[in-house]
């Protein structure tokens, strides 16, 4: 049975403002499991806290609303215990790159099977505005004192220095692009990250929807020219093919590149993709011959009457005298 | 005794002695001090062996081996009168003044010492005090004999033949005491086994060691180490691997770790045996084993080296969501961290273990050195209220039986678990009766096997209120229903809810676990009562200090003061009307600690109202013995000492 969008929705209270970028990534993502037809008890929302982090409760699968910060080593458990499962995280950008922003680096190390969506609105939301890592030095939002006396951090270029194999940027308010960016990213082998240009039209007034849509950029038709254009149209191709190091490395300086393209032309779309390094599951399934087919989870451990199963025997004749 | 340099094979000649003396039926205790540092420093290992049962160490020494400068510096004052000093006499021109590990204070006070003496400030002047005071000198040329085991094997590198010295103190150690050579190359081969031409060589400086003494000291220590009439079938424990060993029994299949000591050995001893074994015939009840009938019988734990002690907890807790019995092990340090995740844990009903080695605060302290300071942080760790369960094990195994209980209690109670020990019993060595795995049980509470069925679309009210507190939980990921986590209050639903009425009834709900697991859990885990029931002095303590406590109770016997020990198991939910009810009957309740303000003295005077007669408290990182506790004891009785003694023995 095919499923629906409406099947994916759920009757917790949504307390988004209006108008908020959060709700077309909610649309975005929701669009995304029913094209994929996944299995609503076979999918975990993991997120972290701020606005974005309540995106679970609006999603029928299962959810999984952590701490500020923590969505990914959350997340990293649960999916290492059953690796069956589709795990999705989400989180913000201040929770994914401020508080969170060591286990960002390192999950990338990991390379475990999830998708990641970082809801990027410079700022911190849940907290009334306040700067966000990804906020460039000197722009003063709304509810800023002064402007912000901090540099801002790339999100992608970071992502690709830590290893990444899956590195996209997509924008809120274009919905359906942005649904192809986040199947991708769940169907790609690898940890993906989908960072997320989000407009906050209550804290952050200057990266707003009209911005993106081209206000007072004006085109040589003297109409306002969109800030963003999708790298797919222009032939870009962000795939390692082969896995050789050479490629490996070309497809890095490409995205590199165009990591640093910002401002009126902001490339969204994939920047890259690599399925030819090994996720952290076939890793241990390396070591561990029954890692996949009895992961940690579906483990019996005891009989019914609670006999353990482990026969330590082995490790027991190790230290007896 | 046994010591050297950090890097020279200290723990090799330690386990080696211990597992020597073990194979012949004795029973022993070793315990492992060293410092935070990789290669130098000096590190030691005391071991004791006896027909009798042993559960401590003592502070005098019988016999010291050395091969080095450094530890006969430090340890030949702790040589008791007729005891034994082995040492190489090719350093005894080594003067004091160039061993710069030596702090200022114990060189100054060795100096007068020697001084005194009209000696001078050589290795030979302390060999002489020592001689002096009535201890057995031996010295042996290690280098000589070993260049001659080096001959038959050709090996003539200096450094590979200096690796045979700990080997070789432990073989002349042993040959002084007449004990059958057989024994030591057992324990050699053992040690040696995935390198046979490395443990034929240390047989063969076994051999050499053994012949030395017998030629040129034979019987003249006049001390025979006799092994028991019968021997028994024992292990011989190391309090790291002995948790290692449980987990996996204990169905523990997820063990996050950030590198500390003392509580890394057992991640990694876990992963060093992260493929587990199975019964036979329970695993092919297994569905999914049967699948792949290649790999039949076997399992598997993972275990992962996280970023930080805060992914740590959280991916243990991801496990335990999902399912998965979960771990983390960690120490103070890491254990402030896991705070946070602590109270998501409590919040959301998920079972996840902590196991803590505490080791001496606060902030780095003493990294390597022992202490049960974090009593109170375990029970306070994170903001707000919710329930835990806290065990303290008092020896290896009761470490052991713990380690299962941990997880089933975590599970039962859907609540985090935090099982403490420290330093010394992670890094002691000690012979205990085989387990009796009959005695284990596993109890998965109310944790529910999928695939279920819901309806109202699958949403599953995970947090649905119950009589008992605790509900019905099917792991994160089981097929037909779904439900959602959030650390917010929630709904059954696990939705996000600030209705002031719900909150009040989700606390009541959480918090009531703690009254069940109080009312279910039997009185033999939450204390142990030792000696009788009416004594004149009654102890009270917790965790690894057990084994002092009852070693010093027998030699107190033997004097005539009647003393009793309560050693408190289960911290939280305390048990209050029990110990109530056990120290009101006592006439003088002395508290011993292992940290500066009696933590546990404290929670227990506040549960009960019953004050401390007296404390003995000890926090210079050095674990306490039985010998000075005794004597603490004794002072206690004879009404001249202080309210608060504090222990200061150890090097
Ligand atoms: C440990 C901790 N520190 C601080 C907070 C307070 N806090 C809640 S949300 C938030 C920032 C949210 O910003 P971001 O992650 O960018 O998410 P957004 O609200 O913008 O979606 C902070 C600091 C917290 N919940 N936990
Ligand atoms: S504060 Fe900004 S990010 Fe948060 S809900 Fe409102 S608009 Fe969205
Ligand atoms: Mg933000």
């Amino acid at each position: 049975m095919a499923l629906k969008l409406t099947d994916l929705k759920t009757e917790a209270h949504n307390d988004w403002c209006p108008g908020c970028g959060d709700f077309g990534i909610l649309n975005a993502v929701q669009m995304a499991l029913a094209e994929m037809n996944v299995d609503p008890s076979n999918t975990v929302m993991v997120s972290g806290i701020g606005c974005s982090g309540k995106i679970p409760h609006f999603v029928k699968t299962y959810g999984v609303h952590t701490l500020h910060g923590r969505s990914l080593p959350f997340a990293t458990g649960i999916k290492l215990s059953n690796p069956n499962l589709e795990v999705i995280c989400a989180g913000g950008d201040g929770d994914g790159m401020g508080i969170g922003a060591g286990h960002f680096v390192n999950s990338a190390r990991r390379n475990v099977d999830m998708a990641y969506i970082i809801h990027d609105n410079g700022v911190y939301g849940l907290t009334k505005g306040q700067a966000s890592p990804t906020l460039p030095l000197g722009t003063k939002t709304k509810s800023l004192p002064l402007p912000n006396i901090n540099q801002g951090i790339n999100p992608i270029f970071l992502a690709l220095a830590a290893g990444f194999t899956f590195v996209a940027r997509g924008y809120a308010y274009d919905v359906r692009h942005l649904k192809d960016l986040i199947k991708r990213a769940v169907l790609h082998k690898g940890f993906a990250l989908v960072d997320v240009l989000q407009p906050c039209p209550t804290y952050n007034d200057v990266a707003t929807k009209e911005y993106w849509a081209g206000e007072g950029n004006l085109g040589p038709d003297g109409k306002p020219k969109p800030r963003t254009y999708k790298m797919e149209e222009s032939g870009y191709d962000p795939v390692v093919h082969t896995g050789g190091d050479a490629e490996v490395a070309d497809k890095i300086h490409q995205a590199v590149q165009k990591s640093f393209e910002l401002g009126d032309h902001t490339p969204i779309g994939v920047f890259y993709q690599n399925e030819h390094i090994p996720t952290y599951e076939e890793r241990l399934n390396q070591r561990m011959p029954t890692y996949r087919s009895n992961p940690p989870a579906k483990q019996e451990i005891a009989t019914a009457d609670g006999t353990p199963i482990a026969n330590v025997s082995k490790l027991l004749e190790e230290m007896r005298v | 005794m046994i010591g050297g340099a950090q890097g020279t094979g200290v723990d090799t000649s330690a386990i080696v002695f211990a597992r020597a003396a073990a194979f012949s039926g004795l029973n022993v205790f070793g315990n492992r001090e060293y410092y935070s540092n990789i290669k130098g420093e000096h590190s030691y290992f005391r071991v004791r062996v006896s027909k009798d049962t042993i559960r401590s160490h003592v502070d005098t020494v019988d016999m010291l081996a050395t091969f080095d400068d450094e530890t006969l510096v430090r340890h030949a004052p702790e040589v008791r009168k007729d005891g034994a000093i082995i040492y190489d006499p090719d350093l005894e021109s080594n003067k004091l003044e160039n061993i710069a590990t030596i702090e200022p204070p114990v060189r100054s006070s060795l100096t007068q010492e020697l001084t005194k003496n009209g000696l001078g400030f050589t290795l030979k002047d302390i060999v002489e005090l020592a001689r002096r005071r009535g201890v057995h000198i031996y010295p042996l040329p290690y280098l000589t004999l070993l260049k001659k085991v080096g001959e038959k094997f050709g090996e003539t590198s200096l450094s590979n033949l200096n690796r045979m010295v700990n080997v070789m103190a432990v073989a002349a150690s042993f040959a002084l005491l007449e004990y059958d050579q057989d024994y030591v190359n057992d324990a050699v081969r053992k040690q040696f086994k995935s390198k046979p031409k490395a443990a034929e060589m240390n047989v063969a400086a076994v051999a050499a060691g053994y012949d030395f003494v017998r030629e040129k000291y034979n019987g003249s220590y006049g001390v025979k180490l006799e092994p028991p009439s019968s021997k028994e079938p024992r292990l011989l424990l190391r309090g790291n691997a002995t948790m290692g060993v449980a987990k996996e029994l204990a169905g523990c299949r997820l063990q996050t770790y950030y590198p500390i000591t003392p509580a890394s050995d057992e991640s990694e001893y876990l992963e060093a045996h992260e493929n587990i074994d199975l019964y036979g015939p329970a695993a092919a009840e297994n569905p999914q084993l049967a699948e792949a009938a290649t790999i039949a019988n076997r399992a598997s734990i993972t275990v992962v080296q996280t970023e930080d002690e805060i992914a740590a907890i959280t991916m243990a807790i991801g496990g335990g969501l999902a399912g998965t019995r979960s771990a983390t092990s960690t120490s103070g340090p890491g254990f402030s961290l896991m705070a946070e995740g602590l109270g998501w844990a409590g919040m959301n009903e998920v079972p996840v273990v902590v196991t803590l080695y505490q080791r001496a605060g606060p902030s780095t302290g003493l990294p390597t050195r022992h202490e049960q300071g974090d009593l109170r942080f375990a029970l306070h760790a994170g903001h707000g209220e919710f329930p835990r369960i806290i065990l303290a094990s008092g020896d290896h195994e009761e470490t052991f039986y713990d380690t299962i209980r941990a997880f089933n209690y975590a599970e039962k109670y859907q609540t985090p678990v935090i099982h403490i020990i420290d330093k010394a019993m992670a890094n002691s060595d000690a012979t205990m009766p085989m387990f009796d795995l009959n005695r284990v049980k596993i109890d998965r509470g109310e944790t529910l096997k999928g695939p279920l069925g819901a309806p109202n679309g699958g949403e599953f009210e995970r947090f649905k209120l119950t009589p008992s507190g605790v509900s019905p939980r099917p792991p994160v990921g089981t097929k037909g229903v779904l439900y959602w986590n959030t650390g917010d209050e929630h709904d059954a639903l696990g939705h996000i809810s600030e209705d002031p009425t719900l909150r009040t009834m989700m606390m009541e709900k959480r918090m009531s676990k703690l009254d069940l697991a109080d009312k279910e859990i039997p009185l033999s885990e939450k204390v142990n009562f030792f000696g009788p029931k009416n004594a004149d002095i009654t102890l009270l303590s917790w965790g690894s200090t057990k084994g002092a406590i009852l070693d010093a109770m027998d030699w107190l016997s033997q004097d005539g003061i009647k003393v009793n020990f309560l050693q408190i198991r289960l911290i939280h939910p305390f048990p209050t009307e029990h110990v109530k009810d056990l120290l009101s009957q006592s006439k003088k309740i002395i508290d011993v600690e292992m940290n500066y303000s009696g933590q546990l003295g404290g929670i227990v005077q506040e549960r009960t109202l019953i004050p401390m007669d007296q404390h003995i408290v000890k926090y210079n990182g050095r674990p306490i013995s039985s010998e000075e506790l005794y004597e603490a004891v004794k002072q206690i009785a004879k009404g001249n000492a202080p309210k608060r003694l504090v222990l200061t023995h150890g090097a």
